[in-house]
């Protein structure tokens, strides 16, 4: 459809500079531009938190793909939000080692700390909660990952005191 | 001379120290194998490593200098080395461990894979959790760049090869060669077809290997010490070393390198000091979520694939994950098969429709609402979802720890019938 | 060929082909889902397994996809043996379904519950949650009922791998995966439509037919043909209390296959518009009022015309119905009812069928060339069906790619892998960007002369025989070189061509073309498309006579008798005003009100295709057969039957006058094939047009009468009104809508193919009239007038939904269309000094909003066809003035985003440049 038809779909955002960069570095990985598309998926969470339809729209106008092709992808991988999430996303593994060593209890105890449930955000948008399988850390269970960092062998006082340091940083 | 390590996949492993640079790398005899392999023909090095005996780390096992061989002559297009990192198998945690404390072990690995298989670009498909091995990983490649050991005409050869790190966004079935395959053109990563097989038409149509972190930083060890050096590694008649490692209620969980042929047992009692105070072994799965449960007195079986595929499961990862006599295994299957369902690509209908089933069946049997028939279901489930009737290993892998528990427990499986689970949850 | 055993039965099987296929073929039961005989295999829904043996010793044998497997000579199998792992799988994709059978448009003709049936799952075990989700507005055409899926991926790969749409697809995972849109919106694609049949079940459906539905038994149908355009698709029309109430598909493998075009589809609202003439009338000499008549008396009135008034006869019309004209009025009084320009180029379109060394392409060749170029023709707007032939075409190369790896050809993920978008050659050459441009190797845009001038070049570059051209720029060499490598170098070259651009020379630079690429081996491959369902049948009948509708305008006549046929359509409005006021009598017969049936004093209620039997011949010559598909009321007639005079009596059988008419057609003969015959019976009972199903025969007039009435009789023969009889299904002349043992949907169509997905039992092609001639090669000289233009050079752009006339009166086309407009390059509207808000005067012809569009070149103006607001025939002037309009609002009608473009930023270069892709 050509862009000189006015339409009332919503339209793509302009990315940033520092998204367009990241986004040309990955390019320069793959010989077709379709490849970068998760990639590029990737980056635009990575600087806004999440992808909104202005910024799926954003990508899919970059690499001149498809806005539904992309989609398609988007919404096949578990990591690519499509809504918005918290400032920290709490990835609680939920897979065999960290169950038997009681996963469930420490969901549990963070429900009760922070009043969310798997897939809710807390009202100051501090926190989001997603299960994630296996995290390739069985032999430390119970694991868990807030934002880039792993942590290990947790009990309801570690978490605590992530949750403590991740209000303090506000 | 020197002596010859007999941990090549962890030597340089140090937990806490920061992994090696590109120079503490080389100094401890790393890159030895680009000279060799370049001033090989590619056959030879695919047939040395296949004469070695490797087989895949990924979990099938295949000679992977076989696999190798399958790829055809150069054409002068483009081909494809990917290396599988995507570990999401319930219970493994080795690739990990490789790449976040020896990354140029790696590098190393795929520069001389890809002299054998004339590859032209190579890509490290990455879980996307792994946020440290990624920094390292990247770091290493930068450093191996810089020194010439990748780009154009690597060490002052003819030889150029390139090297990028993808990653991915949380997929277990990425895992599956060629559904990476199509995650890395960036589509739905619903698997393909074989044949044709990804050594003919892989990425983007063009010749594509696909191995495991382990399998290709064996590499290094092999072509620079050679076939007898490796086969002497091995013990119980194989060849090599691999990450093995327990997790669970034992009194060390972890991983450690040690030969192939080791026996259960021995990783088990010794590697990880037994079963904690209180806890006895009931069974455990051998490696990985997707594989069948074995019991105690398959504890002396060595792990090689041949004989833990005699005792009815699979070898797979070879990270073990053990059950004790605390933990309800209607609920491990139940948490094994929730995770299966939901990371069923959607494609095929035994696994789209059939683990969603199995998994609702589950839980009512922990809630003491299954009946009898329920569990008839669950037996055909296995039977729906065997090797063949789905169009990728996911499904049948699913049906493996289930099918086992049916077989092992299903006295437990006729109690959860009349009351429900009676385990304590942690 | 090779035999292989199933299930201790012998079957002879192509070994190329997949297993399912061939089980299919040789007529036995096994359930699938994915598979489609036009989209091959992947391997999803598992529900066609069956057991394969190693060996005469293999006892336990291996469970197989049938689908996924070629069949190894000398191989056992069993569908048997797999029947529970079919179960279960049946069983497992129904855990989901809502089983909402009885509002479900599906019910009742649904694969979904054959296969359930099929499988033998009756009884409900899973007692879970089921998986729902949220449903789209997809549009006017298509419905969205997602719980309904089965997630058999057979839409995306429809409509994104078959039909090239980019607006739609899988998202999601596991059992949650969904199948839509980004945003909810109207489907892009102009074929849209098909989705509704290749979902095995009720999540897309035709929205149209749900507005006023009917189960499959309670529709009467009958074998027909699209009058929508020059293709002719094979349809099967749907009728329930004399409404027409849907289209669908009827398979012609070598026409339409499996698919339709949205207009053909959904463009038959008209049938039942309030719009229809549904009396006879006579108008007041004196005040211009009605007065209505009888159907007697409105027949002794036309026949009393005879001797008096000149015939003009239609493109749109049956060759029956032109034939009677022509009777009636006699073949020097007959005239072709089309413009000057048009006679020309049928007539061009003719000659050359009748002297080069050239074969029309039906869309099964356009489907097997590999290489293409297109003249000047916009066919997704014009001839929509090809367009859908074309983006086939360019699937060859991966096709050969794969036959060179020794991959099966109906290995459809894996022979879209190994190719990567890698495409056969298509190229674009015309005057504005095409919805095809995607697929095109490169898009050349240029005036309509300048087109030809390149198309007789590449005639040129492949043969040094054919005239040269000399002036062409730097580019356009080096897109001809280009070009005539590709042909050169293709197993099937084809070229396309047609009339919309009303340039003969497009038509002999064609020509030209597939003459050079005759003999190497066989005629040369070519499609000039006609503008309409009969232009050519009506060009035949022409008998050689030059009549055209100018030559009528100038005969002066006194009285005439129009066609189905609204002549302002034809030539400018005051010129048409002229020839009408300057007649004393004017007898019109035509479904649908229009200006030149208000100019009439008798107007006749003639029926629709639906309603009356008869003849067309499409773009290559094929004349095929289509039948009354219902009775109208009395006041309603066939025109054939209007205008029959004594000569083959009052109210002669259809049959008579297509031998009529066959008298005067090359190789007429062939017409009789069309049909088994007026007389045809089997055991004494004609064929039924409703299905031995039909429930509501007795109740139907229950409230008005409780005596079942007598059924309507088919004076034409054949067949029935109503379900009496004997479905002939094997006999594909009188194919009408499949029905076979457990197969109520249309994927029953299998049983009445010679091989699935090919041919059905006995010829139900058509006949093709024009024979290839054993001719030489001989050339059009490549002369090319240059109008010499002041003010904008104009061209016709046409519009697949509003462009023709009878469907752009259908409520669904409407939606899809839009008002008039011109199209203009950037640089003219900035030229013009025009603002968004603005509207464009169009010389004295009011005003108009226009569309930027980056690929028209500067200097040219697009000017649609047939849209309202703008009449095209009134700006056929070498240069057209535009003015900027102010004060301006845009027209209610102005619906831009129903425009089918594909130009979006595109960085065009102009005439002398070349856009590759
Ligand atoms: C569902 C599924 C998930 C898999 N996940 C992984 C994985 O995470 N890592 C891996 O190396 N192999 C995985 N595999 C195995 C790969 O398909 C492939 O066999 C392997 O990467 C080949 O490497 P190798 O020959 O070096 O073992 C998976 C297979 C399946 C069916
Ligand atoms: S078994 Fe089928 S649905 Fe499951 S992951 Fe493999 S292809 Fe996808
Ligand atoms: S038809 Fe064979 S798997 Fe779907």
């Amino acid at each position: 459809m050509s862009n000189l038809i006015a339409s009332t779909a919503p339209k793509a955002r302009k990315l940033t500079p520092e998204e367009i960069h990241d986004i040309e570095h990955e390019k320069t990985h793959y010989p077709y531009a379709q490849a970068v598309g998760l990639e590029a998926l990737k980056i635009v969470q990575k600087y806004q938190g999440w992808v909104s339809d202005e910024s799926l729209l954003a990508v899919a106008d970059y690499l001149e793909l498809p806005p539904d092709e992309l989609e398609g992808v988007a919404t096949f991988f578990n990591m690519i939000f499509r809504r918005p999430v918290g400032k920290n996303v709490i990835l609680l593994c939920d897979s065999v080692a960290c169950w038997m060593l009681g996963c469930d209890g420490l969901k549990a105890h963070i429900t009760k700390r922070l009043g969310i449930e798997y897939g809710q955000t807390t009202a100051d948008n501090l926190f989001t909660l997603i299960p994630v399988p296996c995290l390739g850390a069985c032999d430390k269970a119970p694991v868990m990952m807030i934002g880039n960092d792993t942590h290990r062998n947790l009990t309801p006082a570690t978490i605590d005191a992530l949750i403590d340091a991740c209000q303090a940083r506000g | 001379m020197t002596t010859l390590t007999n941990k090549p996949l962890t030597k340089n492993i140090e937990i806490g120290r920061a992994p090696f640079t590109f120079a503490q790398y080389q100094a401890a005899g790393g890159y030895q194998s680009v000279g060799k392999a370049l001033a090989m023909k590619p056959r030879d090095l695919m047939k040395l490593v296949q004469d070695s005996g490797l087989g895949g780390r990924g979990g099938a096992g295949f000679n992977t200098g076989l696999k190798w061989s399958f790829i055809p002559e150069p054409d002068g297009g483009p081909r494809y080395l990917v290396v599988n990192a995507d570990e999401m198998e319930p219970g493994t945690f080795k690739d990990r461990l490789l790449m976040e404390h020896d990354p140029h072990l790696l590098v190393e690995g795929m520069i001389t894979a890809s002299i054998a298989l004339q590859a032209t670009m190579s890509y490290i498909f990455l879980r996307g959790e792994y946020k440290e091995a990624e920094a390292a990983l990247l770091k290493a490649i930068a450093e191996a760049y810089e020194a010439g050991m990748l780009g154009q005409h690597i060490a002052g050869s003819t030889f150029s090869l390139d090297m990028a790190v993808h990653t991915s966004a949380g997929r277990y079935i990425c895992g599956e060669e060629t559904a990476l395959i199509n995650a890395l053109e960036g589509k739905r990563a619903n698997p393909r077809f074989k044949p044709p097989f990804p050594q003919v038409s892989g990425l983007w149509g063009r010749p594509t290997l696909v191995n495991n972190v382990e399998t290709i930083c064996n590499i290094p060890g092999i072509v620079s010490h050679g076939v007898d050096w490796f086969k002497a590694l091995g013990i119980n008649g194989q060849s090599g070393t691999r990450i093995s490692g327990v997790s669970g209620r034992v009194k060390r969980p972890g991983c450690w390198e040690m030969p192939v042929g080791t026996t259960f047992r021995t990783v088990i009692e010794e590697y990880a000091g037994g079963m904690q105070d209180g806890y006895a072994l009931k069974a455990f799965l051998p490696g990985g979520g997707s594989t069948d449960f074995l019991m105690p007195e398959h504890l002396d079986l060595p792990m090689i694939p041949g004989d833990v595929a005699k005792a009815g499961s699979r070898l797979g990862t070879s990270l073990l994950m053990v059950l004790d006599d605390k933990t309800c295994p209607i609920g491990c299957v139940h948490n094994l098969i929730k995770f299966f369902a939901h990371e069923s690509c959607g494609w095929c209908t035994p696994c789209r429709d059939g683990l969603p089933w199995v998994e609702h069946i589950l839980l009512k049997l922990e809630r003491g609402e299954g009946t009898l028939k329920d569990i008839d279901i669950l037996k055909e489930a296995c039977g729906y979802m065997a090797p063949g009737n789905t169009f990728c290993a996911l499904a049948p892998g699913a049906a493996e720890p289930l099918q086992s528990a049916l077989k092992y427990f299903m006295d437990e499986f006729v109690e959860h019938v009349n009351h429900g689970c009676k385990y304590q949850r942690h | 060929m090779a035999k292989i055993t199933v299930d201790g039965k012998v079957f002879d099987v192509d070994p190329n082909n997949n297993l399912l296929e061939e089980i299919l073929s040789n007529q036995q039961d096994l359930p699938y889902f994915c598979w489609h005989p036009s989209m091959g295999s992947v391997g999803s829904c598992r529900q066609c397994a069956m057991i394969e043996y190693a060996n005469d010793d293999d006892q336990r044998g291996r469970q197989i996809m049938a689908c996924m497997t070629s069949p190894r000579d000398g191989a056992r199998y069993s569908i048997d043996k797999a029947a529970q792992f079919r179960a279960q799988a049946i069983e497992s994709i129904m855990t989901s379904h809502p089983h909402d059978c009885p509002v479900c448009e599906e019910g009742g003709e649904c694969h979904l519950q054959d296969m359930t049936v099929m499988s033998g799952h009756t009884y409900r075990r899973y007692d879970g949650k089921k998986s729902t989700h949220t449903n789209q507005d997809l549009g006017p055409f298509i419905g969205h009922e997602m719980n309904r899926c089965i997630t058999c991926y057979r839409c995306v790969r429809y409509y994104k791998d078959y039909a090239g749409g980019t607006d739609f697809g899988p998202q999601a995972s596991h059992n949650h995966t969904y199948f839509g849109r980004f945003q909810d919106g109207a489907l892009e694609s102009e074929f849209s439509g098909n989705l509704a049949e290749v979902c095995p079940t009720g999540v897309f459906t035709d929205k149209v037919f749900s507005k006023h539905y009917a189960r499959k038994w309670d529709l009467q149908s009958s074998p027909s043909v699209c009058a929508a355009c020059g293709v002719g698709c094979n349809i099967n029309p749907g009728e329930r209390y004399g409404t027409l109430r849907r289209v669908v598909n009827r398979l012609n493998d070598q026409v339409n296959g499996y698919f339709l075009c949205d207009k053909g589809r959904f463009g038959t609202g008209y049938v039942n518009s309030s719009e229809r003439l549904r009396v006879n009338m006579v108008r007041s000499a004196h005040d211009g009022r009605p007065t209505e008549i009888s159907p007697t008396e409105a027949k002794s009135r036309l026949l009393a015309l005879k001797g008096k008034a000149i015939g003009i006869g239609s493109p749109r019309a049956s060759l029956e119905a032109n034939f009677a004209l022509r009777q009636l009025v006699g073949k020097e009084n007959f005239y072709a009812g089309v413009s000057e320009v048009e006679f020309g180029l049928l007539s061009q379109i003719v000659e050359i069928y009748k002297s080069r060394p050239v074969q029309a392409a039906s869309i099964r060749d356009i489907e097997l060339c590999d290489a293409v170029v297109v003249l000047g023709e916009d066919v997704t707007n014009t001839a929509a069906r090809i367009a859908l032939a074309l983006r086939q075409s360019v699937k060859n190369l991966g096709r050969e790619l794969a036959a060179k790896m020794k991959l099966p050809q109906w290995h459809d993920a894996a022979i879209r892998n190994l190719a990567q978008g890698r495409k056969s050659p298509l190229y674009i050459i015309g005057p504005a960007a095409s919805r095809l441009d995607d697929i095109a190797k490169q898009v050349y845009i240029a005036s309509p002369a300048d087109t030809a001038r390149i198309g007789f070049a590449i005639a040129h570059a492949l043969d040094s025989t054919a005239p040269a051209v000399t002036d062409l720029s730097a580019a356009e060499q080096s897109l001809v070189a280009s070009i005539a490598t590709d042909l050169k170098g293709a197993k099937k070259p084809l070229v396309v061509s047609g009339t919309s651009l009303l340039e003969p020379a497009l038509l002999q630079a064609a020509a030209n073309i597939a003459t050079a690429c005759s003999g190497a081996p066989g005629p040369g491959r070519i499609v000039l498309t006609a503008p309409e369902v009969n232009s050519l049948g009506l060009m035949l009948l022409m008998d050689g006579s030059q009549n055209s509708l100018g030559k009528a305008m100038q005969s002066g006549a006194r009285a005439a008798i129009v066609l189905e046929n609204d002549l302002y359509r034809r030539a400018p409005a005051a010129t048409i005003g002229r020839f009408l006021s300057g007649l004393e009598q004017l007898a019109v017969l035509d479904h649908l009100q229009n200006r030149t049936g208000e100019a009439a004093n008798l107007v006749l209620a003639a029926g629709t295709f639906a309603e009356t039997s008869g003849t067309f011949v499409n773009y290559e010559g094929r004349a095929q057969h289509f039948y009354a598909t219902f009775k109208p009321a009395p006041e309603i007639r066939s025109s054939a039957k209007w205008l029959c005079d004594t000569e083959f009596g009052a109210e002669p059988r259809i049959h008579v006058l297509t031998g009529g008419a066959a008298a005067l057609l090359p190789n007429g003969y062939k017409l009789q094939k069309l049909t088994p015959g007026a007389d045809w019976n089997f055991a004494g009972a004609r064929a039924p047009r409703q299905h031995h199903r039909y429930s509501g025969r007795t109740a139907l007039r229950a409230h008005l009468n409780v005596h079942e009435p007598k059924q309507e009789q088919d004076e034409d023969g054949i067949m029935n009104y109503s379900m009496e009889g004997v479905p002939p299904l094997k006999d594909s002349t009188i194919f009408s809508s499949p029905w076979a043992p457990g197969w109520n949907s249309n994927q029953s169509v299998f049983k009445f193919q010679k091989h699935t997905g090919g041919e059905l039992l006995q010829s139900g092609h058509g006949e093709l009239l024009l024979d290839v001639p054993a001719a030489d090669k001989t050339w059009f000289a490549a002369v090319i007038q240059k109008p010499v233009v002041e003010g904008f050079a104009l061209f016709p752009l046409y519009h697949l939904f509003g462009s023709e006339e009878l469907t752009a009166r259908s409520e669904a086309i409407q939606a899809k269309a839009t008002g008039a407009y011109v199209a203009l390059n950037p640089a003219d509207v900035e030229r013009l000094g025009l603002a968004a808000s603005d509207g464009v005067q169009v010389q004295h012809n009011g005003a108009v909003p226009y569309l930027a569009r980056a690929s028209i070149a500067p200097g040219t103006v697009g000017v649609p066809v047939g849209l309202s607001g703008l009449n095209f025939q009134d700006l056929v002037t070498p240069g057209l003035a535009l003015n900027k309009a102010s004060n301006w609002q845009n027209p209610k009608d102005w619906r831009a985003s129903n425009i089918i473009v594909s130009d979006a930023g595109s960085t065009t270069a102009y005439g002398r440049g070349v856009q590759g892709r």
